[in-house]
């Protein structure tokens, strides 16, 4: 069973206890009334889905009831680290956030293929 | 055809358990879903007679009234006397969001030498004594439901569920109750 440490709860709990809320730090536009259709596709439906590396917002819906952030990796899915909503983007030692280039994209692997 | 609608308990006459872990339903209670700002704690707990609890997992409890710790600023009140805490909560002025949920909620007891198996059969909550010792409160999940688990004595818990849900929670306890027993 996976393990998820709750930042308000100050312990790790079951994950049947939690829910996962989709990417974290994503800024809402403060002008939401301006901007184009596609600014806000962008901000509203686009996501990066990275390989590796991921922040996302977990909700403990099951237990405290609040929402946090937190570090996992999308491959081997373990937690880094979870922290409160609100707090700064941690940086995580020895792990790098996934790139282009360290990622097997479409485009370069099957872009050509026809 | 009677002129009046009878109440009834969701678990009357249910019993069940083994030697181990007893499981019966728990005597009507009231019940406050209760949510503050740490400015409006002092009042409330002044005026419910029992300290709020501020750390996670905790719980207080004074002459059959409880407070449980459900979230950074949200507690589960009961009130095994059946006092009127909706009466007291709207006597309170500082700011706060009292919702009496005494007929959401109904609960059952589980005691016994064997009572936290009984209970870990299909909870994932570590229940050992150093994590989870006698006042120790925590809303978790027990098999396919949402509970609050409440540690009122070394081998004695209660469980609080959805009345709705308090069949299934009955029948998981009980069965939970039974395999620890064998």
């Amino acid at each position: 069973m996976l393990l998820i440490y709750c930042p308000y709860c100050e312990e790790e709990r079951s994950e049947l206890e939690f829910r996962h809320g989709g990417d974290a730090h994503i800024a809402r536009p403060t002008n939401m009334a301006d901007i184009s259709d596609e600014e806000f596709q962008e901000f509203f439906f686009l996501r990066d889905n990275p390989k590796g590396l991921i922040f996302e917002r977990w909700r403990h819906i099951h237990g405290c009831g609040r929402f946090f952030n937190a570090a996992r990796d999308t491959v081997s899915d373990k937690f880094y680290m979870s922290y409160k909503a609100g707090e700064p983007k941690p940086d995580i030692p020895g792990v790098t956030t996934a790139t282009e280039k360290t990622v097997e994209t479409y485009e370069a692997t099957e872009g050509t293929a026809k | 055809m009677a002129d009046q609608a009878l109440r009834k308990a969701p678990l009357a006459g249910r019993h069940g358990g083994s030697s181990g872990a007893r499981v019966t339903p728990a005597d009507p209670a009231t019940r406050l879903a209760l949510r503050a700002g740490p400015d409006a704690i002092g009042t409330l707990s002044l005026a419910f007679g029992l300290e709020l609890p501020q750390r996670p997992k905790t719980s207080a409890s004074v002459s059959g009234r409880h407070a449980l710790w459900l979230g950074p600023d949200e507690w589960l009140l009961i009130d095994e006397n059946g006092a009127d805490l909706m009466g007291i909560a709207s006597g309170v002025s500082a700011l706060h969001s009292a919702t009496d949920v005494s007929h959401r909620n109904t609960a059952i007891l589980v005691s016994g030498p064997d009572a936290a198996a009984a209970i870990a059969a299909a909870c994932p909550l570590d229940l050992g004594k150093s994590v989870f010792p006698v006042g120790a409160a925590a809303r978790t999940v027990l098999g396919k439901i949402e509970i609050v688990l409440l540690r009122t004595g070394e081998e004695d818990y209660r469980v609080e569920c959805w009345r709705s849900f308090s069949s299934y929670a009955f029948g998981m306890l009980v069965e939970g109750a039974e395999d620890a027993g064998l």
